[in-house]
C-alpha cells in the first residue's frame, strides 16, 4: 500500500504544492486502495475514471497557479448527495438507477475547490440506521477487528461507507450526512474524525432528504484540521435552501492550535447511562483530564431532558421521512413495479423498493401524523425538542463546550441488534441531543478499548461555534495521539 | 333577501359557503423559478424542484407573498404577521412531492368581509374566513389512452390563493354575485386574472339545506364548478337533491361531489375520498413566514381604488344610477374607459354611450374593450359634439357606426360627410315652407285639430335636411308656422 | 395511547401506499407497538406550557425574487421516467 494514502489532507496539499507528487499519482494511489479494500463494500459506485480525469485537470490548474482549497485531494461522497457524474442511490432499491441531472451544492463546492471524487459510498438505506446493515447494496465491513473474536464488525451508520473508506485509507476524506449521529457514531467506530456542523451551515440542496429539520451534511477525515479544511470548503449560504443560514463562514484555520486555555468544558451528568462500559466511562474522564491539563476548566452541568432525545427523535424523524419519501412513487423516476391499477402500482413499487427499516419508519411516521395521534406524538415530541434546546441554552451559559462519549459502545458484529430496533436506536443516545437542537458536534478518536477497537469522544458547542468544537477536538487529538491503524491495513502491511 | 325553496314539507333555506382557488399572477411559481404561463408544451415549464427530484427544496416567491397580502387587504381582511407552510400528504400522480405545500393552521390572511350586489339592487355582506397560499397540482390527461393516464406538471407548483367564505350565501344568485365580486376585486388588484376558462379561478361550493332558522344541515362539497353558470346550475341541482333526500326521511352524506356539466348533475366522488387523512404538519424545509407591519403598510399604499369605492364615487361625483355605475365598474378597464370618455363631458351622456352603444357594438363584433376601434378619447369627442349641438343624437349613431368601422375621430367624419347640424333658422324656415307648400291637405287636417300630424311634419323636415336640422329649432318654427 | 391492531396497521400501510400481506401486518403491528410503548416515556415530561419547536434554524425565512429562471428542460425532467410519451409521464389509468 502506497504511503500517499497515509498522508493527511494538509500534508498532501503541501506535497502537491512542492511537486513531490501529482494529483494523478495521489488519486491513483487511492484508486488502488479502493480496489484492494473492495471486500469492505464501502463504495456503491466507484468512479476511478472520473477521478483520474478530475485529477489531471487539477494538476493543470495547480501548474497554472490556481490551486483551490482542496486542489487534487481525492474524496469519497456518501451516496445521499446527488451527483451529475455518478448515479445516486441512497442505498435503496427504489433509487438503484437514479441518474441525477443536477449536482448537490455541497459536492459542487468541493469540486470548485479542486477536490476529486473517487466514488460514492455505501450507507444505511436513506440514512436510516446505525450499522450500515440496511443498505440495499449489502452491509459495509469495518476495517477494524476485535482481538477477542474474528467476526466482521459494522462500521456504524448511517455514513458507514464514508467512515470505512477514510479509515481504510482509500479516500483522504469523505462527505457524510448526520441526522441523529450518522457521522459521529461511525467516526467513533472507525477511529476517524467526523463533524456535523450547525444545522443551516451546509446547504441541504441536492441531498436526498431523510428528516429535513435534522439532516445536515458533514465530513470525515483523519485529523481535526483536515475536517476543518473540508468543512471550510463545503459550508456557506445557499439561496436554494431556505433553511441555510446567511451567516459568514469563519476562516477556521485561524483558530487551529489556539488551545483550550481558559475554556470552560461542561460534563453533562445525564450522559452517564446505565450499562455503559467502564472503559468508555474511563475514556470520558481521561478526556476531561486532558483538557484540564491543557488549561481548561471542567464544570459539571445538567441536561435533564437529554435522555428523552431518542424517543422524541423517533417520532419527529419518521414523521418527516414518511412525507419526504412519498415522492418515490414510481411515476417520475426510480423503480416502478407494474400493478393492476395506479394504487396497486404505488403499493407494489414502494413495498418492493423500500427495505424493512425504511418501511418501519414510514409506518411509524405515518401513524404519528395521522388524525387523532398528531398531538399525542408529533406535537409532544416537538415540545420535548424545545426543552432539549432550552437545556443546551442553559448549559452554554455555564460553559463553552460539552464533552461526552460519542457512543455507548464500540463496533459490534454484523447482524447483531437487527431484531431489536430499540436497542439499535439507542446507539445514538449521545449524538441525538445535538441533532435535535441543531448544535455543531464532532467525534474525535480517544483511544482503543480492551478489544483493540476505537472509541470516540464527542465535543458539542453553541450554534455557529464550530471553532470551539475544533479547538477542543484538536486538544483531545493531540493528547490522545491516536496513531493506531485498522487491522485491515496492519494485516496488509504484514 | 333569503331565497327559500318550496318542498313538499314546506320551505327550505340554502346555506352555502365557497372555496375559491385563484392562481396568483406572477412570473414564476410559488417555490421555483419555472414559468407560470398557460398553454405550453407538456412538462416544459417544470423545474427539478417542481418535479420533486430527490434533494430539491422549496424557496418561496416574495412577490407571491405580496400578492396574497394585497388580496387580503382588498378583501378587508386581517393580515397575519406570521403564517406557516404545512404539508398536506396524499398520493396522486399529478402531485409530485406526495404532498401539497399549503397553509393550514396559520394562514397568511385571516377574517374579512366583502359586499356583494344582488340583482334587485340590494347589497349584502359576505364574510371571508381566510385566505391561504398553496401549490397547484399538475394535470392528468385521461382520454389519450385506454389504460393509461398522462401527466403534465406545467401547473405543478404554481401559486394559488385559496379564499374561503363564511357560509353566508343563501342562494344561487348570491353565490354568483359573490363569485363575480370576488373575481372583480382580484382583477382590480391584478393578483389573479380571473380567467375561469383557463382554470386560473376555480370554485368549490359547500351546500347544505335547513328549515328556515333551524340548525345547520349536513353539507356536501361540490367540486369542478368552473363557471358562473355552473355555480347556478350546480346549486340548483344539489339543493333539490338534498331536499328530496331529507323529505324522503333520509340523511345527506357529508362528502365531496363532482359537478358534471354534461349530465347537469352532481355525483359522489367516493373513490377519491377513500381513507383520506392528510397528516398536515409544518413543512420542515420552510421556516415560518413573517410579514411586517411596514411591509403591509407599503402594500396598502399601492392598492388601487376598488370596485365598491369606484361605484360610489361614480354615483356621487357623476350622478350615475346604481345600475349604470355597477355596469361600468364591472371591469377596471371599462371604468377607466368611461372616465376618459367622460373627461370634460356630460358624465351621464358618456355613461349612456359607453354602456348602450360601445359595449353593445363591441359585443356584436365579438371584440374586447382593449381591441375597441374607438378609443375612449374618441368616444369623448363624439359625446362632446352631441352636447354642444354640433350633431343630433340620431346623426351621432351614424357617426358612431362609422367610427367603429374606420376608427376615425367623430369630428373628422362629421366634417367629411357634412353632417353638421343645421341651426341656421333661415335655412330651416325655408325647408319648412317647402314642406308646408307640398302638403296642403295635411296642413289643413292639422289645423282642423289632428295634432298627431305634427310628427309627420317634423319627419318630412328632417328628411329634407338629411337629418341635419336641429330638432329643437324645427319644432319651434314648425309650431309657429302651422299656427 | 392504545395498542395498534392488525387492521390499524393495514390502514397505515394503505395511507403510506405500502403493499403488505397479512403475516407482515401482524409482524409490523408487534414491532410498532413495541416502539410506541417505548415512546410512552415522553409522558413523564410535563409539557403543558411548552411551545412546540418548529425549526432549530434561528434565522429568517429567505424569499426569492419573482424571476422566471428555471424549467424549460422537459428532457431533463423526464430523463429518469419509468414511462413517458410525447413529453408526458405515463401512469396506469386514474379512475375518477
Amino acid at each position: 500500500m502506497s504511503d500517499l494514502t497515509h498522508l493527511t489532507i494538509k500534508n498532501a496539499l503541501e506535497g502537491l504544492d512542492k511537486k513531490e507528487f501529482s494529483a494523478v499519482e495521489l488519486t491513483q494511489a487511492h484508486i488502488n486502495a479502493m480496489e484492494s479494500t473492495r471486500e469492505l463494500n464501502a463504495y456503491i459506485t466507484e468512479t476511478p475514471e472520473l477521478a483520474l480525469k478530475q485529477a489531471a485537470e487539477s494538476d493543470k490548474r495547480r501548474a497554472g497557479g490556481e490551486a483551490g482549497l482542496l486542489e487534487g485531494i481525492p474524496l469519497a461522497v456518501k451516496d445521499m448527495f446527488c451527483t451529475k457524474d455518478a448515479r445516486t442511490t441512497a442505498a435503496s432499491h427504489i433509487l438503484e438507477n437514479y441518474q441525477s441531472p443536477y449536482e448537490s451544492t455541497v459536492t459542487e463546492k468541493l469540486w470548485q475547490d479542486g477536490a476529486v471524487m473517487i466514488g460514492k459510498t455505501n450507507l444505511d438505506e436513506f440514512a436510516m440506521g446505525a450499522s450500515n446493515m440496511t443498505s440495499y447494496f449489502g452491509n459495509v465491513i469495518n476495517p477494524w477487528r476485535s482481538n477477542a473474536h474474528d467476526k466482521d464488525l459494522v462500521p456504524g451508520g448511517s455514513s458507514g461507507g464514508s467512515a470505512a473508506c477514510v479509515s481504510a485509507r482509500s479516500a483522504m476524506g469523505a462527505l457524510g450526512t448526520d441526522t441523529n449521529g450518522s457521522i459521529r457514531q461511525p467516526a467513533s467506530y472507525t477511529g476517524t474524525v467526523g463533524i456535523k456542523p450547525t444545522y443551516g451551515r451546509c446547504s441541504r440542496w441536492g441531498i436526498v432528504a431523510f428528516a429535513s429539520s435534522l439532516d445536515q451534511a458533514g465530513v470525515f477525515a483523519r485529523t481535526v484540521e483536515d475536517c476543518a479544511l473540508m468543512l471550510q470548503s463545503c459550508s456557506g449560504h445557499d439561496p436554494k435552501d431556505s433553511t441555510s443560514a446567511n451567516i459568514e463562514v469563519p476562516d477556521w484555520s485561524n483558530s487551529f492550535n489556539n488551545g483550550v486555555k481558559g475554556m470552560k468544558i461542561g460534563i453533562p451528568k445525564e450522559f452517564r447511562v446505565d450499562g455503559m462500559p467502564d472503559e468508555i466511562e474511563k475514556l470520558w474522564q481521561q478526556g476531561a483530564d486532558w483538557l484540564k491539563d491543557a488549561g481548561a476548566e471542567i464544570v459539571d452541568v445538567s441536561m435533564p431532558h437529554a435522555k428523552y432525545a431518542i424517543p422524541a427523535y423517533y417520532i419527529v424523524a419518521p414523521a418527516e421521512a414518511s412525507s419526504n419519501l412519498a415522492r418515490y412513487d414510481g411515476v417520475r423516476y426510480g423503480l416502478r413495479v407494474e400493478g393492476e391499477n395506479l394504487i396497486d402500482m404505488y403499493e407494489k413499487t414502494r413495498a418492493e423498493g423500500f427495505g424493512d427499516e425504511v418501511k418501519r419508519r414510514i409506518m411509524i411516521g405515518t401513524y404519528v401524523l395521522s388524525a387523532g395521534y398528531y398531538d399525542a406524538y408529533y406535537i409532544k415530541a416537538q415540545k420535548i425538542r424545545r426543552l432539549i434546546v432550552e437545556d443546551f441554552k442553559k448549559v452554554f451559559e455555564e460553559c463553552d463546550a460539552l464533552l461526552t462519549p460519542t457512543s455507548p459502545g464500540v463496533a459490534f458484529p454484523i447482524g447483531e441488534r437487527m431484531d431489536d430496533p430499540i436497542k439499535m436506536y439507542l446507539e445514538d443516545i449521545f449524538t441525538s441531543p445535538a441533532s435535535l437542537a441543531g448544535m455543531p458536534a464532532m467525534s474525535v478518536p480517544g483511544g482503543l478499548n480492551g478489544e483493540g477497537l476505537p472509541l470516540g469522544l464527542q465535543i458539542m458547542a453553541k450554534p455557529w461555534d464550530e471553532e470551539s468544537v475544533f479547538r477542543v477536538g484538536q486538544e483531545i487529538e493531540k493528547a490522545a495521539n491516536f496513531t493506531a491503524l485498522p487491522n485491515l491495513l496492519t494485516k496488509a502491511a504484514a | 333577501m333569503a331565497q327559500l325553496i318550496k318542498g313538499e314539507t314546506g320551505e327550505w333555506e340554502m346555506v352555502i359557503g365557497m372555496e375559491v382557488h385563484a392562481q396568483v399572477i406572477a412570473n414564476s411559481k410559488l417555490f421555483s423559478g419555472a414559468s407560470t404561463a398557460f398553454g405550453a408544451e407538456p412538462n416544459s415549464q417544470v423545474s427539478i424542484v417542481d418535479a420533486a427530484m430527490p434533494g430539491m427544496l422549496p424557496v418561496p416567491n416574495a412577490f407571491v407573498v405580496e400578492q396574497a397580502v394585497k388580496t387580503g387587504l382588498g378583501l378587508n381582511s386581517k393580515i397575519n404577521h406570521t403564517s406557516v407552510f404545512e404539508r398536506k400528504n396524499y398520493f396522486y400522480p399529478d402531485l409530485p412531492q406526495g404532498y401539497q405545500i399549503s397553509q393550514f393552521e396559520h394562514p397568511i390572511v385571516g377574517e374579512g368581509v366583502i359586499e356583494i350586489d344582488l340583482p334587485d339592487g340590494s347589497v349584502k355582506e359576505i364574510g371571508i374566513t381566510r385566505l391561504h397560499l398553496e401549490q397547484d397540482a399538475g394535470k392528468s390527461v385521461h382520454d389519450q389512452h385506454p389504460t393509461k393516464s398522462y401527466v403534465d406538471l406545467n401547473r405543478s407548483g404554481c401559486a394559488l390563493m385559496e379564499i374561503v367564505s363564511e357560509p353566508d350565501i343563501r342562494g344561487p344568485e348570491e353565490a354568483v354575485a359573490y363569485l363575480s365580486k370576488l373575481r372583480m376585486i382580484l382583477r382590480y388588484l391584478e393578483t389573479c386574472d380571473g380567467n375561469m376558462d383557463e382554470g386560473s379561478m376555480r370554485a368549490d361550493v359547500n351546500i347544505s339545506v335547513r328549515k328556515p332558522g333551524g340548525p345547520l344541515g349536513i353539507r356536501a362539497e361540490i367540486k369542478n364548478v368552473n363557471s358562473l353558470k355552473a355555480v347556478q346550475q350546480a346549486i340548483d341541482f344539489e339543493v333539490r337533491r338534498q331536499i328530496e333526500i331529507l323529505e324522503d326521511g333520509g340523511e345527506v352524506v357529508q362528502e365531496t361531489r363532482l359537478w358534471d356539466p354534461a349530465k347537469m348533475e352532481t355525483r359522489s366522488m367516493r373513490s377519491k375520498e377513500e381513507a383520506h387523512d392528510y397528516r398536515y404538519f409544518p413543512d420542515p424545509d420552510l421556516l415560518p413566514l413573517h410579514v411586517t407591519q411596514e411591509q403591509i403598510d407599503a402594500i396598502k399604499a399601492t392598492l388601487p381604488e376598488l370596485p365598491d369605492e369606484k361605484k360610489h364615487r361614480f354615483m356621487q361625483a357623476h350622478g350615475l344610477s346604481a345600475y349604470d355605475a355597477s355596469v361600468l365598474i364591472a371591469e377596471k378597464a371599462r371604468a377607466d374607459y368611461f372616465e376618459a370618455a367622460a373627461n370634460n363631458n356630460d358624465p351621464k351622456l358618456a355613461a349612456n354611450w359607453v354602456i348602450n352603444e360601445l359595449l353593445g357594438g363591441l359585443n356584436k363584433d365579438g371584440l374586447d374593450l382593449e381591441d375597441s376601434p374607438i378609443k375612449a378619447e374618441q368616444l369623448g369627442g363624439l359625446v362632446a359634439l352631441i352636447s354642444d349641438n354640433t350633431i343630433s343624437g340620431k346623426i351621432a349613431k351614424d357617426v358612431f357606426a362609422e367610427m367603429m368601422k374606420s376608427g376615425k375621430d367623430a369630428a373628422v367624419i362629421v366634417e367629411e360627410k357634412g353632417l353638421k347640424q343645421v341651426t341656421d333658422t333661415g335655412a330651416i324656415e325655408a325647408i319648412i315652407d317647402e314642406v308646408i307648400a307640398e302638403n296642403p291637405d295635411n296642413v289643413a287636417a292639422y289645423r282642423g285639430g289632428k295634432d298627431k300630424l305634427f310628427g309627420f311634419f317634423v319627419g318630412q323636415v328632417m328628411k329634407k335636411s338629411q337629418g341635419k336640422a336641429n330638432p329643437a329649432a324645427v319644432n319651434e318654427i314648425l309650431k309657429e308656422k302651422l299656427g | 395511547m392504545s395498542e395498534l391492531s392488525k387492521d390499524d396497521v393495514k390502514k397505515i400501510a394503505r395511507l403510506a401506499r405500502l403493499k403488505m400481506e397479512d403475516d407482515e401486518l401482524e409482524r409490523r403491528a408487534e414491532s410498532i407497538n413495541g416502539i410506541l410503548q417505548w415512546m410512552e416515556q415522553l409522558n413523564e415530561v410535563d409539557t403543558d406550557n411548552v411551545e412546540p419547536l418548529r425549526n432549530v434554524a434561528d434565522i429568517e425565512l429567505a424569499l426569492r425574487e419573482d424571476v422566471m429562471n428555471d424549467g424549460g428542460y422537459p428532457d431533463k425532467v423526464l430523463s429518469n421516467a419509468p414511462e413517458e410519451t410525447q413529453g408526458f409521464y405515463v401512469v396506469p389509468k386514474v379512475v375518477e
